[in-house]
């Protein structure tokens, strides 16, 4: 089959791989029709993630059609289904109080040593995602393994297109728990830093949650301009003072919660950004961490801190001081997929939620290695791209 | 430390002994620090490197004890789990554990249960007739509230020659310590989700493909 493969920094391929099998009994085998390239992915891309090989497989946005199954899988040969990032067993203390994305044995036991050592615990099995998350074979191909695919996957109604539900798999309910973790009260002001898809996801969500007021931050026109269309107020991060901005937009009070949907590739051209730069470049796994630095200053006493954005290492200057002395909450993790799909599915069949607006462009699988560039050099125009590996015999 | 607690070497792989302790010296190993300020279990202790290796690991199952005691104590299971571990033939009193070693050879482990309680522990040592010495202990205890079950699993060896010889037994068998881990881990997997976790692609690249393959 084809796949999207990674064969070092800026360089990823369309290559021909063997195509994946059944091997335990709850598996089950997903013939792709659409794959998204993430933010996440751009990580990979930029080689700040350790524990990526050369011919590893990316893609953990993804949909298809069952056509194999493992004797103890629940699906059905056929059936659409969505498919989240996080591989979770169901049966593990951490799958069984709803942390997901904590799963103690989707990473396998061999694998599980670098992360444990990196984090003081393993990171649970992520799909497409390096060595540190298992290794396994991603979406941005033909056809993928599902483990555990009675606990996972999403089945979904025909009549929703893949557009509408794709985004189930992560930034959908990536957005959303960004939100939750803000928990959000009705007269809340809420800030967002980061115009991106996840970005863009935890504003809709804010405002369904209630929210009085959500400001967008970026500086992007196009992707402020989506955030404007979702209901935020905004602000451009090259033209304003954002911290000065947000206590006046705010009543002189500060913002009550701020989500970093940015992450640890944050833009921003101040010396200390530049130094996180060329740590991050030589490979001393600094993350430049601008955004959520801004966001502990701007956030008011006693307020919520969400971190959505990823971040896989250290970081130099954190302002710790801020965050004990006016007594911030802080919240984040990798999404708890498995506990939003089924909600977040009822939210887009009756409409509270838009899932398809942020998307720019819809590419066959084999013009991945441009959606990779053009999303990441162009990002004012690429706000998401959709990959159908069926794209030509669709047309 | 070793004649204290009867442990033997064998020299049997290329002049390597590599004794894991007795039952005795598990035991030893398993019983809190009592007295001072530290109810930690005595393996995690800080040691200065050469020193005995003490391995313990614990680990939550989400299963009864009884249903964990149960599939543990019939060795033939084992092999599904423990990386090493060719097979199991059973012989009345005592077991042959065939342990993989490198260059596709393996070694001869003659084991008896050394102590046994019902749904709490199981120890077990190499007799005389074994190629190397070996021992090991697991312990089965509630976890508080529907958690399940903690499941330890003890070892001792006490390295010939210190740092260097626990370099060369890393060589030869793999590192002990971090194959307790997995083997563990894998017993949890197995136990909670009835199948072993594997990010393989194919059935050919699986751990025990690729195993044979060596083997
Ligand atoms: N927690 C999870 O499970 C999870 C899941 C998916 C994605 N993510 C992470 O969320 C983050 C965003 O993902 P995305 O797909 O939206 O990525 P993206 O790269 O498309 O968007 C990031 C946006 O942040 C903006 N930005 C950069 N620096 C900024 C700054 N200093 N201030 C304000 N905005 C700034 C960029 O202009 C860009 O629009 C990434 O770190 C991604 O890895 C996390
Ligand atoms: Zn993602
Ligand atoms: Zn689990």
């Amino acid at each position: 089959m084809k796949a999207l493969t990674w064969h070092g920094t800026h360089d990823v391929r369309i290559d021909t791989v063997d195509d994946p099998e059944i091997i335990n009994s709850r598996d089950a085998i997903i013939k792709i029709t659409s794959t998204a390239i993430c933010g996440s992915d751009l990580h990979l891309y930029d080689g700040v993630i350790p524990g990526v090989m050369p011919g590893d497989v990316l893609g953990h946005e993804f949909m298809g059609e069952v056509v194999e199954i493992g004797k103890d899988s629940t699906l059905k040969k056929g059936q659409r289904v969505v498919v989240p990032f996080t591989i979770s067993c169901g049966g593990c203390f951490h799958c069984n109080i709803k942390q997901y994305s904590a799963c103690e044995n989707s990473n396998p036991a061999e694998k599980q040593d670098m992360s444990a050592t990196l984090y003081g615990h393993p990171m649970a099995g992520l799909f497409g995602y390096s060595h540190l998350t298992g290794g396994y074979s991603g979406g941005q191909a033909e056809y993928v393994r599902v483990p555990y695919s009675d606990v996972g996957p999403i089945v979904v109604p025909d009549h929703l297109e893949d557009d509408k539900v794709l985004f189930l798999s992560d930034i959908l309910p990536t957005g959303w728990m960004g939100a939750e973790n803000a928990e959000i009260q009705p007269d809340d002001t809420v800030a967002v830093w980061g115009c991106g898809p996840v970005g863009l996801f935890a504003i809709q969500s804010a405002i369904v949650m209630g929210a009085s007021k959500v400001i967008a931050i970026d500086h992007y026109p196009n992707r402020l301009k989506l955030a404007e269309q979702m209901g935020a107020e905004t602000i451009d991060f090259r033209k304003t003072n954002v911290r000065e901005a947000l206590m006046e937009m705010s009543g002189g009070i500060g913002v009550d919660a701020v989500i970093d949907a940015v992450g640890m590739e944050a833009h921003g051209f101040a010396i200390d950004n530049m130094l996180d730069i060329a740590k991050q470049k030589v490979g001393i796994g600094a993350d430049r961490a601008k955004a959520l630095k801004q966001a502990i200053l701007a956030v008011r006493p006693g307020g919520r801190v969400s971190i959505p954005g990823v971040y896989g290492g250290m970081t130099d200057k954190f302002p710790l001081g801020a965050l004990m002395e006016k007594g911030l909450q802080v919240r984040s993790g990798q999404t708890h997929v498995q506990r939003y799909t089924k909600d977040l599915l009822e939210k887009i069949e009756d409409g509270t939620l838009d899932t398809t607006f942020m998307i720019s462009h819809r590419l066959p699988l084999e013009d991945a290695p441009r959606g990779y560039k053009c999303f990441r050099e162009e990002q004012n125009e690429w706000t998401k791209v959709v990959l159908k590996p069926d794209m030509e015999t669709a047309r | 430390m070793r004649d204290d607690n009867g442990l033997r070497t064998s020299a049997s792989i290329a002049g390597i002994g590599l004794a894991l302790g007795g039952a005795a010296f598990g035991a030893f190993l398993l019983n809190r620090r009592k007295g001072g300020s530290d109810d930690a279990p005595a393996y995690t202790r800080k040691s200065p490197p050469g020193e005995h290796a003490a391995i313990g690991r614990t680990v939550t199952i989400r299963k009864p004890r009884a249903e964990l005691y149960t599939y543990w104590r019939d060795f033939n299971n084992l092999p599904k789990f423990m990386e090493n571990l060719e097979a199991i033939r059973s012989h009345g009193e005592t077991s042959t554990w065939v342990i993989k070693a490198p260059g596709g050879t393996t070694v001869d482990v003659v084991t008896k249960v050394t102590d046994d309680c019902e749904n709490e522990r199981i120890a077990w040592a190499s007799t005389d007739q074994s190629d190397i010495a070996t021992s090991g202990r697991v312990e089965f205890a509630d976890a508080p509230g529907d958690r399940g079950t903690r499941v330890s699993l003890i070892m001792s060896y006490d390295p010939p020659g210190g740092a260097a010889g626990r370099a060369l037994a890393k060589l030869f068998l793999r590192e002990p310590e971090v194959q307790a881990r997995h083997d563990l881990k894998r017993f949890k997997a197995l136990m909670e989700t009835g199948e072993i976790t594997t990010s393989a692609h194919r059935k050919d690249q699986t751990r025990e493909a690729k195993q044979q393959e060596n083997g």
